[in-house]
């Protein structure tokens, strides 16, 4: 019974919990600003890579295989680091939270684009010459027949990517974005107690249990009868 | 159909080259408006990239080709108002499975002649109409048979009033009972003064609905024919070899 009490007044001491509420929260808000904003840029940026290297110009084609294939194999954190604490010295200085949206963004943007283009691929080369003979251009082709069969394979892998980039939002804690973890590991050393870190644990599951669920939805919603 | 009149479809000198290997040696062929030429070949022969060349899906190596006139091999010309009048069917279907029936034709009646949406939807309806769909314009193409789909694909063509259809092995991915079904769109498209040219094995078909049966082999024709001296008679050994194979 002891061990009971002592674990509940280490992670869920109820005055604490009162205390920290607002804080949490406050990270709450700005951990979905961070991730909304990275989700948008992230993956619109990744969309836009794809296509541009689905025009096969050997230079720009070649350019965003470096792009994505550095930005997937950095670790993350290293990212962040390095522009928040690099860039100021060639006189560019971002703001913390500036710095977390761009290099995540970025990302995002390098995964999603292998993404897309591996959903571009996979539309066989019949229906671009289906389409072709009919007179439709190559965009016309892509906007209207292989970008759609193309997306729908996408949604699976890009939702599991997307939850694992948003995660990432805490490593904005390491250059004082006020978000989730921040919140709680500040808290945490005041109080010096681990309660604020339960509830920032808390918090992270109930935003991102949604999205995970979802994502499981789109994943059969997109699903569609192949011939 | 008078004497003079020129051909639709002229092909003179189409070398085409895959890497360093021939696949086409030299092909001079001219299909005149309302003809039904029927090519037949071993596999490997280069009929189907003949028929690719036709439409620039393959880029010829070498020749002219002029389709209603006009080079399709020049500069200058648009490829892609060239390609809308010419229909092509192709032996896997390639409908979009992610539009309906309807969808499919519609497209490029949208997008390519920009026609208005009621419009376009009216010309898609008459077209599933002429080869038999016009019940199955709600359905999506996972839903539908190999041989409706590849109906579908025929409206498709058809809908963009092309003046030459190109068909690649049209029945050969259909299990048999289908095959009737789609041979007899393609007899009721010549019965319309369609003109046509064919890749197929169907020897009954060419039989009752080819004027001429070419035969090709190593990238070069072999000889032609009507199809009842061509089937009956033929001249060149490999003709005959091959025909005989067919019939076994």
């Amino acid at each position: 019974m002891e061990a009971w009490s002592r674990f509940l007044d280490t992670f869920f001491k109820p005055d604490l919990i009162e205390r920290y509420s607002p804080a949490i929260l406050k990270g709450v808000v700005v951990t979905i600003e961070v991730a909304a904003a990275v989700v948008a840029t992230g993956i619109a940026l990744g969309l836009v890579l794809a296509i541009a290297r689905s025009f096969r110009v050997l230079p720009a084609s070649a350019l965003i295989v470096v792009f994505a294939d550095v930005f997937r194999a950095l670790p993350p954190l290293v990212l962040v680091l390095l522009v928040y604490f690099g860039l100021p010295n060639v006189g560019i200085s971002l703001p913390s939270f500036a710095v977390l949206w761009l290099v995540l963004s970025l990302v995002l943007a390098a995964f999603a684009e292998e993404i897309f283009w591996a959903g571009i691929l996979s539309v066989p080369k019949g229906q671009w010459e289906a389409a072709r003979s009919t007179g439709l251009g190559f965009v016309a082709t892509l906007t209207y027949v292989v970008l759609p069969q193309a997306l729908r394979l996408t949604v699976p892998p890009l939702t599991n990517r997307t939850v694992a980039i948003t995660k990432n939002t805490a490593l904005g804690t390491v250059i004082g974005v006020g978000e989730i973890l921040n919140q709680a590991t500040t808290a945490q050393s005041f109080a010096g107690n681990a309660t604020p870190l339960m509830m920032g644990a808390i918090a992270y599951v109930i935003l991102f249990i949604p999205v995970v669920v979802l994502g499981r939805f789109l994943e059969t919603r997109f699903q569609w009868r192949r011939a | 159909m008078t004497a003079a009149a020129p051909p639709i479809l002229e092909i003179r000198g189409l070398r085409k080259s895959f890497h360093h290997v021939e696949v086409l040696r030299g092909i001079d062929l001219a299909v005149l408006p309302q003809e039904l030429v029927f090519i037949i070949g071993p596999s490997g022969s280069g009929k189907s990239t003949l028929l690719r060349c036709c439409n620039r899906l393959e880029e010829p190596t070498a020749g002219t080709i002029r389709v209603d006139g006009v080079d399709v091999m020049a500069r200058a010309t648009d490829i892609n108002a060239v390609r809308r009048r010419i229909g092509m069917v192709f032996q896997s279907f390639n409908l979009y499975p992610h539009m309906t029936a309807l969808g499919n034709v519609m497209l490029a009646l949208r997008k390519v002649l920009r026609r208005p949406r009621a419009d376009a939807q009216q010309l898609a309806l008459a077209a599933l109409d002429r080869v038999g769909l016009s019940a199955k314009a709600r359905s999506y193409p996972a839903e539908l048979s190999g041989g409706q789909q590849q109906r579908v694909a025929i409206a498709r063509a058809l809908a963009l009033e092309p003046k030459i259809m190109l068909f690649d092995e049209p029945t050969s991915a259909l299990d048999p009972e289908l095959v009737g079904s789609v041979l007899n769109v393609m007899r009721e498209l010549k019965r319309g003064g369609m003109t046509m040219l064919v890749v197929s094995h169907e020897m009954r078909f060419a039989r009752d609905a080819a004027d001429r049966v070419i035969f090709m082999d190593h990238g070069a024709i072999v000889e032609e024919g009507p199809p009842e001296q061509m089937f009956a008679r033929p001249r060149e050994t490999r003709t005959r070899a091959f025909i005989a194979e067919l019939a076994r």
